[in-house]
């Protein structure tokens, strides 16, 4: 009886509990709505647009079309069959080569010409726009601006280097497999062009929060250029620069517009500029008659499970554990 | 606190709509293009690949003509005009058949029946198709209906049917003293005429060809039907490689020669399809193969170069006799939604605009007075009664020169379709094609090699 009547109290006083947890639950409801009502939309947009579509890819990957429409279980036929795709290692290794030329030159340049606009004193907001303006132009007319300019024929390179009396070259449809090969440097220029703007404001940002103090010590105390540099405006932009490095390494590891448009959807002699994600589309779109969705989908799950792998790793090892 | 209540009022407000109009770009996205049909006896039927008046102006005006016509004739029929230039982009076409938004009718090339079938969207028209439907039906060249059938399954009605052979430019064959009714026919006169053609200068180029897109592949294959030899191998299991032969290592030679040995080719390369087409227009080019049709429908009509300026031969081979060619064409198919009503109004339709001797595409009289080319040799779409009643109203209102073609037709080149795996084979010998057109030093044999070598794996894992 007794054990039935701390149970009957126990269940009054869970009952209590609970009441008081929705009386304080829908106070805070209402407090917030308006919050809500802008997590609801967001939640939503990411639910429709990115997750739905992530899972949604993880699921086809493991799927074949069916005659008449549908799918079935395909187990994994589809990995099996891009790892044997003759184009799949050169897509990787491409992919790859154009992330290392993109860092050395895309990561590096920005920042020294945001080190450089910081230090000018007369001029630099016109510069800034400078910089800034050709993040302004589509991607695609950007591009054509560098295949006009890289055309073997016609283009401003080529007449240049005609004009000096030195070598031509057919720039991105240079043959050429090797590491730094002419045709990726070429690709990874255009981009660089095209991209530097966005990351050199970023970098002018982190470099006029630096308190104009600590150069004036490092001065005092005869630091030179590369002195100041190393032992304060990197130091002190840590932050911004290894997210930087991260966020550039995933987007360069998905390039496809600028191999795209410089080689007519080709991916270069000898596929010497094919990227993974130029494979995907050309697994997805471009086979009219053979054109397959999951082969396609197997591909963008590896790239995504590769491009987890590198971010979690990143983080892991940047971690400050200080 | 009032203040206070309005300012959350306001955020509150805010966020429904944000969330709402979530809603509405969500439902948005989600409404579907497809017509339907109307009550009343009445029936909508859409269909794309209709001339734009941007690109096809004469085209789009004859059209427009011919919608009236039949919705006349057909007062419970209205057709509905999809207007698109090109008629088929691959990425969008497989992105419309995987979302099921194609229009009633829809327009494909020759190969894309098994995508449609495999997407689930093509509709049995079996049943509406008969002689009284379509009174030429027995006069299509069996070739053509292949292409929209699927064992005994019709499931749309073919509307061009082509071969390919080496268009010329007869304005540069005569300035650079070569004879413009007498066009090459071997590697070996290509590669003469080609350099002759080249010595005129300021930007002219012998001879053309792409390398991208998957087009490169596709003109190999031509070639390679025209030496007498095969893409694909399907006896063996899986199908295999058949280009890496003394043929292909040939072809290569040729346009490897062409470029680097007579500078008869530009160093502009890794073209794809329009670019070729651009550069005969402006008197730029002397050779490169194509359909019929690149010069009626493209060269002449959206680039602007004088139909006089163009004659046709058959396409190179070693022989000077081709073996045959690729062939291809294009269809409407009828979409897996579409009404029993909608197919018959579609079938109605496209028998007036497409396959009725005299009328719609075939209203040679029209063609001639709108000021259009008429005499080119395609679409041979007909055979029989219709295909001869064809040949003399296109004979009957010609307005080109026809010898300008004989050659080409003289020719009568086998239509030996397309290889097994189209679109995924192309795309393997385009790097192959861009290879040799950029490489001096190519290796014409380790590239064979390697193609060879990655089409097999190809079809030995194709999805089937």
């Amino acid at each position: 009886m007794a054990d039935v009547m701390t149970l009957r109290k126990v269940r009054a006083g869970t009952s209590a509990s609970r009441r008081r947890t929705a009386a304080g639950f829908a106070p805070k409801i209402r407090r917030n709505l308006s919050a809500h009502g802008f997590l609801i939309g967001a939640v939503l947009c990411f639910t429709f647009f990115s997750w739905y579509p992530i899972v949604r890819e993880v699921i086809m990957s493991f799927q074949k079309a069916v005659f008449g429409g549908g799918y079935a279980w395909a187990g994994f036929t589809n990995y099996v069959r891009i790892f044997h795709d003759p184009t799949f290692w050169q897509a990787w290794r491409n992919t790859g080569e154009f992330t290392v030329l993109a860092l050395v030159i895309g990561y590096a340049v920005p920042f020294c010409v945001a080190i450089l606009l910081n230090e000018l004193r007369h001029a630099s907001g016109y510069l800034r726009i400078l910089v800034y303006l050709p993040v302004m132009l589509p991607p695609a007319s950007a591009l054509l601006l560098f295949a006009y300019f890289y055309n073997p024929q016609y283009g401003l390179f080529d007449e240049i280097l005609r004009a000096l009396h030195l070598p031509t070259s057919q720039w991105v449809f240079q043959p050429g497999t090797g590491f730094v090969s002419t045709a990726m440097v070429s690709v990874v220029i255009a981009s660089t062009w095209m991209n530097m703007g966005g990351a050199t404001l970023i970098y002018l940002a982190a470099l006029q929060n630096i308190p104009g103090e600590l150069y004036e010590a490092a001065e005092l105390d005869g630091a030179g250029l590369f002195g100041r540099i190393r032992h304060i405006t990197i130091p002190q932009t840590k932050l911004i620069l290894l997210m930087l490095l991260l966020l550039q390494v995933v987007a360069t590891m998905q390039m496809f517009v600028e191999s795209f448009v410089l080689t007519n959807g080709g991916g270069g002699v000898a596929d010497n500029t094919q990227s993974v994600v130029m494979l995907i589309y050309q697994y997805a779109f471009a086979l009219s008659g053979a054109s397959n969705y999951n082969s396609a989908s197997a591909l963008g799950v590896v790239l995504m499970l590769v491009l987890a792998v590198f971010s979690g790793g990143f983080l892991w090892a940047t971690k400050d554990r200080g | 606190m009032s203040r206070q209540r309005y300012r959350l009022s306001c955020r509150t407000a805010a966020a429904v709509a944000a969330v709402a109009g979530l809603g509405l770009a969500a439902s948005a996205c989600s409404s579907s293009g497809s017509s339907n049909a109307s009550g009343g006896g009445k029936v909508t039927v859409s269909i794309d690949c209709a001339p734009t008046a941007a690109n096809n102006p004469v085209q789009h005006k004859e059209w427009l003509a011919d919608v009236a016509t039949f919705e006349k004739a057909n007062p419970k029929i209205t057709i509905k005009s999809v207007y698109n230039y090109p008629c088929e982009v691959p990425a969008t076409f497989t992105a419309m058949l995987r979302a099921g938004t194609e229009p009633d009718i829809f327009y494909t090339y020759f190969t894309d029946l098994p995508q449609v079938l495999i997407a689930g969207q093509a509709a049995d028209i079996t049943p509406y198709v008969n002689s009284k439907t379509v009174p030429t039906l027995k006069d299509i060249v069996p070739g053509a209906m292949r292409a929209v059938t699927a064992g005994k399954t019709i499931y749309g009605l073919p509307t061009s049917n082509y071969t390919q052979g080496l268009v010329y430019n007869r304005m540069l064959f005569s300035k650079a003293g070569l004879d413009p009714n007498n066009p090459p026919t071997t590697w070996a006169q290509v590669e003469v005429d080609a350099a002759k053609i080249a010595k005129l200068g300021h930007g002219i180029y012998g001879y053309g060809d792409y390398s991208a897109g998957n087009t490169g592949g596709w003109h190999f294959s031509s070639y390679m039907d025209a030496m007498g030899g095969k893409m694909v191998n399907t006896a063996t299991a899986p199908p295999s490689a058949a280009f890496d032969t003394a043929d292909g290592t040939a072809i290569l030679t040729a346009l490897h020669t062409m470029r680097f040995t007579d500078h008869a080719m530009s160093p502009t390369q890794g073209l794809t399809w329009g670019s070729l087409q651009q550069q005969m227009a402006e008197n730029k080019l002397g050779m490169y193969i194509a359909a019929p049709d690149d010069i009626y429908n493209v060269i002449v009509p959206t680039d602007k170069g004088d139909v006089n300026n163009f004659g046709m031969g058959p396409l190179p081979s070693a022989s000077g006799t081709p073996a045959g060619s690729l062939g291809g064409g294009n269809t409407y198919i009828f979409a897996k939604h579409d009404t029993p009503a909608q197919i018959e109004a579609g079938i109605k339709f496209i028998d007036f605009e497409d396959l009725t001797p005299g009328v719609g595409q075939f209203n040679f009289a029209r063609t001639k007075a709108d000021g259009q080319p008429v005499g080119f040799p395609e679409p041979e779409l007909f055979d029989g009664a219709a295909g001869t009643k064809i040949n003399e109203l296109r004979t009957k209102f010609a307005t080109v020169n026809t010898s300008n073609f004989a050659a080409f037709v003289k020719a009568s080149e086998e239509d030996l379709g397309e290889p097994l795996d189209a679109q995924a084979v192309y795309k393997t010998l385009d790097p192959v094609m861009l290879a040799v057109l950029t490489e001096p030093n190519a290796n014409i044999s380790a590239l064979l090699k390697t193609a060879s070598t990655n089409v097999n794996e190809i079809l030995a894992n194709s999805p089937g």
